[in-house]
């Protein structure tokens, strides 16, 4: 079996559970829901404002929710020790990593389909003017998140402060993805958008994600094994 | 590691830091420029350029510290020898010292040239966001229990590989260019004396600092151990 079939035994193993008790994929999404409703509140909420202020807006969700998603994911694996069992699995570790993040990664996406068209319908942002890139791009930096989201959840794991360590460790290692994420959303809703910066920050994302990718495979198991 | 390393970078820094000053304030040129009718061009900042030997100098020290603590946990997490892990630790926990001078001085600059505490000028960004990376370290390290030294290994290797997309991301600026063309490479003669010493000066000042560090966590390692052992033998309660 290849390893990326036994990635995606990992990741369909996670989404299942995830789907019978639906629990992460809810609370993320209210949670989402219930910041743009913050927004709404906090921001002015005129034409010029919104468009200047819903790219971040959208990562911000993205990155708030994911970690809630990341660090419960995870909480699972520990309640019952079952981290141990996948890592003694005779699979790779690397199939362990990956399935873990490409179930981390749908779960955010997830959470990116609500949020989004939620900022579009309560702020009126115009982020559906080219959807085919705004998906392409939040692809690209969920992936990133995700894969290394979960290397760090993962080394967590059996630390006591890790719902206040995993935001510290992510977040000034993330600043890049975001802020990429950021300029490509706004290089698209501006008028008329800016292709020329949307392919520079894509690359720039591509990258990105691709490095980690590499290190993130590289370091996953010293990392996480003791 | 030799006694007499700490004393004597010590020394050498305390020496070097009185010179670079006493270059700095006596020796160096005030820097100004004239437009061509005469006046006074918008980049003469007299005293106020004085801080920039001390801002670059920091600024080397914590982007070096980068690197040396990111090379340092990559040797921790392939041989799993701890004294790979203090040097990391030691020059981390350094450089956040070192990058606080670097934001507070370049803050000072801002103001005198830009007349803003704060600008978001790519170069104070990209030194604001390593030395959240080297703080976030820090937490880690002090917060996350028996297997700190593993997290934090990986977020100084994660946070060395980003630089790059830090750089690349904080792309243009409007601080004084670096690299060839750049202003350390064209300072006049009398600042780049001045310059290059209070560099030295204060790399003998952090290679100090972080050696003393690195003895102080061995010596506690060593403690930690003896008492160890001492209470498996009974010896101790």
């Amino acid at each position: 079996m290849s390893v990326l079939r036994q990635a995606a035994r990992v990741a369909w193993k996670d989404l299942r559970i995830e789907l019978r008790s639906r629990e992460i994929l809810y609370t993320m999404a209210f949670f989402a829901g219930l910041l743009v409703v913050v927004y709404a509140f906090a921001f002015p909420r005129d034409e010029r404002a919104v468009r200047g202020a819903a790219p971040g807006m959208l990562w911000v969700a993205i990155a708030f929710a994911g970690t809630i998603g990341l660090g419960r994911a995870f909480d699972r694996e520990r309640e019952n020790d079952t981290m141990r069992a996948l890592l003694l699995a005779p699979v790779p570790r690397l199939a362990v990593f990956l399935g873990k993040a490409i179930s981390i990664a749908l779960l955010v996406l997830a959470v990116a389909a609500v949020c989004t068209p939620l900022l579009v319908l309560f702020l009126g942002a115009p982020l559906f003017t080219h959807p085919g890139p705004l998906v392409l791009v939040i692809l690209l930096g969920v992936i990133g998140f995700s894969v290394v989201g979960s290397v760090f959840a993962a080394t967590l794991l059996k630390v006591r402060s890790r719902d206040v360590l995993l935001p510290v460790i992510l977040y000034p290692l993330l600043i890049p993805l975001f802020v990429a994420g950021t300029k490509t959303t706004m290089a698209l809703i501006s008028t008329p958008a800016d292709f020329h910066a949307v392919w520079y920050w894509i690359q720039f994302l591509g990258i990105y994600d691709a490095v980690f990718l590499v290190l993130s495979v590289w370091t996953f198991e010293s990392l996480v094994i003791e | 590691m030799n006694k007499l390393v700490v004393p004597v970078f010590g020394v050498l820094a305390a020496v070097g830091i009185a010179v670079a000053v006493w270059l700095v304030f006596m020796q160096a040129p005030l820097q100004y420029g004239f437009h061509p009718d005469g006046a006074l061009n918008g980049s003469s900042l007299f005293y106020n350029q004085k801080i920039f030997y001390f801002h670059v100098a920091h600024a080397f020290m914590l982007f070096a510290a980068v690197f040396v603590s990111g090379v340092c946990s990559i040797a921790f997490l392939k041989t799993r020898k701890p004294k790979w892990d203090d040097v990391a630790m030691a020059a981390t926990e350094v450089a956040v010292a070192f990058g606080a001078v670097v934001l507070v001085t370049g803050s000072v600059w801002a103001k005198a040239a830009w007349d803003v505490w704060w600008n978001w000028e790519p170069r104070l960004t990209m030194s604001l966001l390593l030395w959240l990376v080297l703080l976030g370290y820090v937490l880690v390290r002090r917060f996350a229990g028996p297997s700190a030294d593993r997290i934090a290994a990986g977020m100084a290797i994660f946070g060395m590989v980003g630089v790059p997309f830090i750089y690349k991301m904080v792309g243009q600026d409007s601080h004084p260019a670096a690299g060839r063309e750049g202003v350390v490479a064209t300072l006049g003669p009398g600042m780049r004396a001045a310059f290059w010493i209070s560099v030295a000066a204060f790399l003998c000042w952090f290679v100090a600092l972080v050696v003393a560090r690195v003895q102080s966590a061995r010596a506690e390692r060593e403690l930690r151990e003896l008492r160890e052992r001492g209470l498996d033998l009974g010896v101790l309660s």
